[in-house]
């Protein structure tokens, strides 16, 4: 574990929505920390589940704590060019730059400004040593890639000056997998599985940035002993225990375990055709039976995510 | 009788599908334009982002900035699932995907006063980059999409998806940020004639110029400015532009329908999405919730549970001990799935009351499959009718 934790100081955490990102984010993080990794989670994105797992309030510019060894931190892009323009001693306009609204027409003429504003935030909190381990909660979906391609873009774009040495700067972080690698997370279901592929192909080819474990999430875990999801099979079981199950037990008893039988075998297909289709190594995260994923779920998540990486 | 969802899609002409990524939007508005147009309506969906395969079978695999009609062999016959016979004569259906840019020349071509006045900012990069990157382009062409659709009235029902962004309510205010763009006063300063902006210019304007031109180059500045004159005249049309749209929404014909699944992360955007559309005067008129577990029966989970917890600590004999253990997994599985269930429904039900209002809640079960066919959105459109009529 403490070997996978110090592969990369910088891991990116990308999926297309619903899939769980957040989710997985916490789950890491707190599977570092156990393993005695300070981490720095960095949102990119406003209104993040993340402090609510914790019970934290909102996140903002400053770190807060989620728990021992676990801080967070919001960073927009206003937030990091006021940083940038401070640092480059430019302090005395910066809060009017950005007051002005100026930044959206410049972030508009750069395409791709903003994210490098934030990921040469990123470089510079990975450079500082802030954290052994910096987990960034990507952007949502395609986002992820224009995201991570953002730095080889503005290259491209801009010849000159300080945002060009930014953006080089951030290529270096990126493309280094000793410093900073992507953890792609997916569902076992069609859509999501064929995305990730897509995705994955697009990072590793255009962005050039090193690959780490897909993680799947949500998968069903069978029943720890094969049953026959059929209300006579349970009858008979249930009078061979003597014990009482009603006919309409029974059948709710077998719906139950046909519907968990039936999407853990869809799942099944998905991961072979996820293996199949992108040759990463897979870490499954178990579904969790509760909509609210708050701490002992997290525990429970970060037990399955040690395992997993131990199996690597 | 008609149930509420029913009633959406026979009389509005306008339904708004919004909710946070992930939660199956896309899928859920063409479910609505399908249904419109089994229920003989003239039905359009608007998709901003759709599965490779739901496109395929949507007929709308490449972008295109013109409503594709569906043939009705493919819905309303057998091969669409369901009964033919329950079809309506007289439906059609069309869909559409979202070409953001050439949506956004066309209204550039329309608002410009020449041909030449057009090409200038059709030409320019900075424009190039507005029209493919600025924050919610996407929603504020999705939103003109509908108006062009709308005025056009060739459709008597129109079904829109909205962007997959996590703020998936940056529409409501998209047609608005470019207005706000062009009346930023730095940028009107911009766009004076050279030499009397220069003269005009406070310091600040000059220092900012400066520190951009330090930051990015000075031909990015160049472009900007060019972008800002050559849209000179314009930006009225582009204010009118927004107020229409804006009145388009709180049309009473214009439904809103909010999509979420039950994770809690979705339903928080959903109670956020619900309040700010209050504040805007809108109302919602459906909470629809995909993915939903099923809650096979109504025994307590605490029961279950203890049943399956007494099984597995009893010490059966070596004959027993396989139904012993069977029973007691099978017990587990279903307090699982019945704690789970009950949750869901508690949480949905606890967003409905803080909603509050009239609003429709309808379930749409997790299915055994990917949703990509006509068949299957007959399927989702089918739960979705049912559920509601059995509430």
């Amino acid at each position: 574990m403490a070997d996978f934790c110090s592969t990369s100081r910088v891991v990116i955490v990308a999926g297309k929505g619903g899939v769980g990102k957040t989710t997985v984010t916490a789950a890491l993080a707190i599977t570092a920390a156990r393993a005695g990794k300070s981490v720095l989670i960095v949102e990119v994105e406003g209104k993040s589940g993340l402090p609510s797992m914790f019970g934290a309030p909102a996140l903002g510019y400053d770190e807060i704590d989620l728990e021992v060894g676990v801080r967070a931190r919001f960073l927009t892009p206003d937030a990091a060019l006021i940083d940038y323009l401070v640092t480059h001693g430019m302090k005395r306009i910066s809060k009017r730059l950005a007051a002005s609204g100026a930044l959206d027409v410049v972030a508009t003429a750069v395409p791709g400004m903003k994210d490098i504003l934030v990921l040469g935030k990123v470089k510079s909190i990975e450079e500082a040593r802030e954290a052994d381990l910096v987990i960034v909660d990507a952007p949502a979906a395609g986002h992820a890639v224009t995201f991570l391609l953002s730095a080889r873009g503005l290259l491209d774009a801009v010849r000159v000056g300080p945002v060009r040495k930014q953006a080089q700067d951030v290529v270096s972080l990126i493309s280094d997998p000793e410093r900073c690698q992507v953890m792609l997370v997916t569902l076992a279901e069609e859509t999501p599985v064929s995305e990730v592929v897509d995705t994955a192909f697009a990072i590793e080819d255009r962005a050039g940035v090193a690959l780490g474990p897909v993680v799947v999430n949500a998968c069903f875990p069978p029943l720890p002993v094969a049953v026959a999801a059929d209300a006579t099979a349970i009858l008979e079981d249930a009078r061979v225990c003597d014990r009482f199950v009603s006919q309409r037990e029974a059948d709710d008893l077998a719906h139950a375990a046909a519907f968990l039988e039936e999407r853990h075998a869809l799942q099944v297909e998905q991961i072979q055709r996820l293996r199949a289709q992108l040759p990463l190594p897979q870490i499954e995260l178990p579904f969790v039976f509760n909509p609210d994923i708050t701490r002992p779920q997290l525990a429970v998540l970060a037990d399955a995510f040690q395992r997993g990486i131990e199996r690597l | 009788m008609t149930t509420p969802i029913e009633e959406l899609v026979d009389s509005r002409r306008v339904v708004i599908c919004c909710g946070s990524g992930g939660v199956g939007k896309t899928t859920t508005a063409a479910v609505l334009a399908l249904e419109g147009a089994r229920r003989g309506r003239n039905a359009c969906v608007v998709t901003i982002d759709p599965a490779r395969r739901l496109a395929d079978a949507l007929g709308i695999e490449h972008l295109t900035n013109d409503p594709t009609e569906i043939d009705p062999k493919l819905w309303a016959g057998d091969l669409g699932g369901g009964d033919a016979s329950e079809v309506v004569p007289g439906g059609r259906f069309s869909a559409l995907m979202l070409d953001t840019k050439s949506t956004f020349d066309v209204l550039v071509a329309r608002n410009a006063s020449t041909e030449d006045q057009a090409q200038r900012i059709l030409d320019n990069a900075f424009y190039r980059n507005v029209s493919g990157a600025l924050g919610g382009t996407q929603e504020y062409m999705a939103m003109e999409k509908l108006h062009e659709l709308h005025d056009e009235g060739n459709f008597d029902l129109i079904v829109v998806d909205t962007p997959p962004t996590r703020h998936a309510l940056d529409f409501l205010d998209a047609p608005k940020r470019l207005t706000r763009l062009l009346d930023n006063r730095v940028f009107r300063l911009l766009m004076m004639p050279t030499r009397a902006y220069l003269r005009v210019a406070s310091v600040a304007v000059q220092t900012f110029l400066r520190t951009v031109a330090r930051v990015v180059g000075s031909e990015v500045i160049e472009d900007v400015v060019a972008f800002f004159r050559a849209f000179e005249g314009m930006e009225e049309g582009f204010r009118e532009r927004a107020r229409v749209v804006e009145e388009l929404l709180t049309d009473p014909a214009t439904a809103f329908v909010l999509v979420t699944s039950p994770r809690r992360d979705a339903m928080e955007e959903a109670t956020f999405f619900a309040e700010r559309l209050a504040v805007a005067g809108q109302t919602v008129q459906a909470l629809i919730v995909n993915r939903i577990h099923p809650s096979f029966g109504d025994e307590s989970p605490a029961g279950l549970r203890a049943a399956a917890d007494a099984l597995q600590f009893s010490s059966p004999d070596a004959e027993r001990a396989g139904p012993t253990n069977r029973l007691s997994a099978l017990y587990a599985n279903l307090a699982d799935f019945r704690e789970i269930a009950a949750l869901e429904r508690a949480h949905i039900e606890a967003l409905r009351d803080r909603i509050g209002g009239d609003i429709t809640l309808a379930y749409v079960p997790y299915l055994a499959h990917d949703v990509h066919d006509f068949t299957a959105l007959h399927e989702v459109g089918a739960l979705l009718f049912d559920t509601v009529s059995a509430r």
